[in-house]
């Protein structure tokens, strides 16, 4: 476009001092602020009580050099052992009653004379993968969704964020990439969109590459089952939670050492450069509105995630059966997969079997669990819901405590499902970040899995 | 959206802009991080957003619908910033729409206890836009706190509407819907204070300013426009270099997913 | 006898006289209130010793150390 008045426009702009245009927004930043305080002076007045006080002592005690990270911990310590604790009960209950209904309905299938493939499609396949997300996942997901909820609406997440950024700004990233990783807790779709917060564009790419090495919903209950499944279940009873949540704590506090490793490696060779000023504001604490949290984390998060993992779980459980039902040369495909990849799963401590179970769950990480359990007792023809007995079904399968750990460890590590490479490459619009946010995950969790592993056997 | 988002990037924006026809009026949700801000979108739309107390929660820009007096409004809570200077990802989401959109009313959301801070991005959005009011929120905390805010004078001072509210108990909002009403129909003009500028660069806004609406037919931002030049603003600058204004006008409506260039 | 703001010890309260620091932080500094003429008190710091949380203007923010030293200020008793 060449209208007139847009080269007389420029030439008007460009006739200006430049020592007086290199002023403008300061002047008119300082110009704002002295009206300002000026109205403010003739229009608010203020008597001072303690109410800030209480606030100021409560910053300095949840920030201070000796409580601050063990406050810190102790806190995610409380949120893991409350939704372990909280979420056995009722687990169990869910498994039940599902398993129970299972058998109502084989009654029903067999009483209609359905074909063997057909019940075994739709009851062990699509039902009983169903089954298992809701009962394994939802109870845990009621409890932890509302209480991180209270503690980022009260204004504990600034705070965090505060105590680490010496951390972060080591790595070469940037103090609000803890925010963004808090929110990854929940959903790592969720927390890569959150670095919108961040300016700096190389800062922002670091924290989506990393964004999924923290544990999102859809993979706290296989490493909090794991916790007290594996590791937990021998101590007595009476502290078996604590221990778990123990467990999970330090596999988050590897999260977040991987996360701000990752970090700096990226900021030294991908994603060169400084780390940008860093400004944050803590905002005041606020009494968390509990009844609307109770209602939108449930309906937000809960419920949405549940419902993700069930359209997901459905599918593949029909999946599942099909590759291990489906005969090719007397050998079910499933065998095939599981056999091809068993030696590469041995080598970092896993099998065949969980490999391909994170292979057909790609599309949501929710389904690990009822996957591997469903290409076991589709070899071993186990089909108890309980899960008490889950550790024999992995037992039988030549489970150890090494291939717990491994097993958490690739869980936080891999790479992010389907719904967060998606947002990656919404966020990025680039196809080289979006596949490099998949393989390096996918590098560190091969890495750190086949080192554990090498140096676990040596003491076990 | 608005009954007017559309694929179609040759389309020239600026006759939906100019919208006489426009049958749903918009009213943009604009203040600082932590302002209480979402429950405000929450009480006027009866949406269930969730909020969080953290800088930055509302990360792109959320759309809900409220009716008053039979008229249906279309509420749009933009992300929070401190300023429409910076360029930051989503604080460029809050600008372009106040630059762009030609919302019927802009409701500034402040913090009863930081109302100083908070003005600063009041006055700049006073400077673009006549159409706003100031939404004093959290003012029971305020009050908690021994903090006491003369209205009258405020109004005074500001010559825009200004109302207390406590968006969790709905302390506020009848008034807040009403004065909403009454600006988005032209039915009270505030008359928001302006900041001066330096003569110089008064000068030259005053020469520029019908030069960009000549140019540009249908931007009603043009003395905000023609400081961003003068300041060198590099992405405005392009765009009046280019003739694309207008077709900011068009990112500033549908741009609420943040890219990364 | 000018300071730089990251030199103030907790509890101590200065008034800003000069913000040597350019770009998009200075806007942002500035955006938040941290201009010439503002009063700043030290409320506490990181447990890492750095970033530093002030009070200005009625509100907490934490800045790092490379921006507050950047910050002239003279001490208020």
């Amino acid at each position: 476009m060449n209208k007139p008045e847009i080269k007389e426009i420029l030439e008007i702009v460009d006739s200006c001092n430049p020592k007086v245009r290199e002023k403008i927004d300061d002047e008119f930043v300082e110009e704002i602020y002295i009206t300002a305080s000026r109205i403010v002076s003739r229009s608010v007045k203020k008597k001072v009580n303690g109410f800030e006080q209480f606030e100021l002592r409560l910053d300095q005690l949840l920030t201070s050099k000796y409580f601050g990270f063990p406050l810190m911990m102790l806190l995610l310590a409380g949120v893991f052992f409350l939704t372990i604790k909280g979420a056995n009960y009722p687990s169990k209950l869910l498994a039940s009653m599902f398993f129970w209904l299972e058998g109502q309905l084989k009654i029903l299938f067999n009483y209609f004379n359905s074909p063997w493939w057909l019940t075994g499609f739709l009851i062990d396949g699509v039902y009983r993968a169903t089954a298992w997300v809701v009962s394994v996942m939802f109870p845990p997901m009621a409890i932890f969704f509302p209480i991180f909820t209270i503690l980022e609406d009260a204004g504990y997440l600034p705070r965090v964020a505060f105590n680490l950024d010496k951390l972060f700004k080591w790595a070469g990233a940037h103090g609000k990439q803890a925010l963004t990783m808090g929110m990854g807790f929940g959903c790592n779709a969720a927390g890569v969109v959150s670095t919108r917060i961040i300016d700096s564009p190389r800062e922002r790419l670091i924290a989506i590459l990393t964004n999924n090495f923290v544990p999102c919903n859809g993979r706290w209950p296989l490493i909090i089952m794991l916790a007290s499944v594996f590791i937990a279940a021998s101590f007595p009873a009476s502290i078996s939670s604590i221990v778990a949540s123990g467990v999970v704590v330090a596999v988050t506090i590897f999260g977040i050492i991987i996360t701000l490793l990752v970090s700096k490696i990226l900021s030294k060779t991908l994603l060169k450069g400084e780390p940008s000023a860093f400004k944050l504001e803590l905002p005041p604490y606020r009494k968390p509105q509990i009844l609307r949290i109770l209602y939108t984390s449930f309906i937000d998060r809960t419920l949405f995630v549940l419902g993700r993992a069930v359209t997901m779980a459905a599918p593949s459980g029909g999946l599942i059966w099909l590759l291990g039902n489906i005969y090719v040369n007397g050998k079910t495909l499933m065998s095939f997969g599981v056999d091809f990849l068993n030696p590469i799963g041995k080598a970092i401590g896993l099998d065949g079997a969980i490999l391909l179970a994170y292979i057909i769950a790609i599309p949501a990480n929710e389904i690990i669990i009822p996957t591997i359990i469903m290409i076991y007792s589709n070899q071993t023809k186990m089909i108890e819901l309980e899960i008490n007995q889950l550790k024999d079904l992995f037992l039988q399968n030549e489970w150890t405590v090494l291939t717990a750990v491994c097993l958490m460890l690739f869980s936080l590590l891999h790479y992010p499902c389907s719904t967060t490479t998606w947002t990656i490459y919404k966020e990025t619009r680039s196809i080289k970040w979006t596949i490099l946010s998949n393989l390096i995950p996918l590098a560190v969790a091969f890495i750190i899995c086949f080192f554990v592993y090498r140096i676990g056997i040596l003491f076990l | 959206m608005f009954g007017r988002k559309t694929k179609n990037q040759n389309l020239n924006f600026v006759q939906i802009e100019i919208l006489p026809s426009r049958k749903t009026k918009v009213v943009a949700l604009a203040g600082n991080p932590n302002t209480g801000k979402s429950t405000i979108f929450n009480r006027l739309t009866g949406l269930k957003q969730h909020t969080g107390n953290w800088p930055g929660k509302t990360v792109s820009r959320a759309e809900g619908e409220f009716i008053l007096n039979d008229e249906k409004f279309l509420l749009i809570d933009l992300p929070g910033t401190y300023s429409l200077l910076s360029t930051s990802e989503d604080e460029e989401i809050a600008r372009d729409f106040i630059l762009f959109g030609n919302p019927d009313a802009t409701v500034i959301v402040c913090d009863a206890s930081a109302l100083e801070r908070n003005l600063n991005l009041a006055f700049q959005i006073m400077q673009i836009t006549n159409r706003c009011l100031l939404c004093i929120n959290l003012i029971d905390e305020a009050k908690r706190k021994g903090i006491e805010i003369d209205k009258d004078v405020l109004e005074k001072e500001l010559g825009i509407p200004v109302i207390f509210t406590n968006a969790r108990s709905g302390e506020g909002i009848d008034e807040l819907k009403e004065k909403i009403y009454a600006i988005a129909n032209r039915i009270i003009k505030p008359n928001p204070r302006k900041i001066h500028l330096r003569k110089e660069i008064q000068e030259k806004v005053d020469k520029l300013k019908p030069l960009i609406e000549k140019a540009f037919p249908g931007i009603y931002s043009s003395e905000w426009i023609a400081l961003r030049l003068l300041e060198g603003d590099k992405k405005i600058r392009a765009a009046v270099e280019n003739g694309n204004l207008l077709e900011m006008i068009n990112k500033g409506l549908e741009n609420g997913n943040g890219e990364l260039k | 006898m000018t300071k730089k703001l990251s030199e103030l010890r907790k509890g101590e309260k200065a008034m800003i006289v000069r913000v040597n620091l350019n770009g998009l932080t200075r806007r942002r500094l500035f955006d938040l209130g941290f201009i010439p003429g503002t009063i700043v008190s030290v409320l506490f710091e990181s447990p890492l010793g750095d970033p530093v949380a002030y009070l200005v203007r009625d509100t907490i923010i934490a800045l790092r150390k490379d921006e507050s030293e950047k910050i002239e200020v003279e001490l208020i008793n």
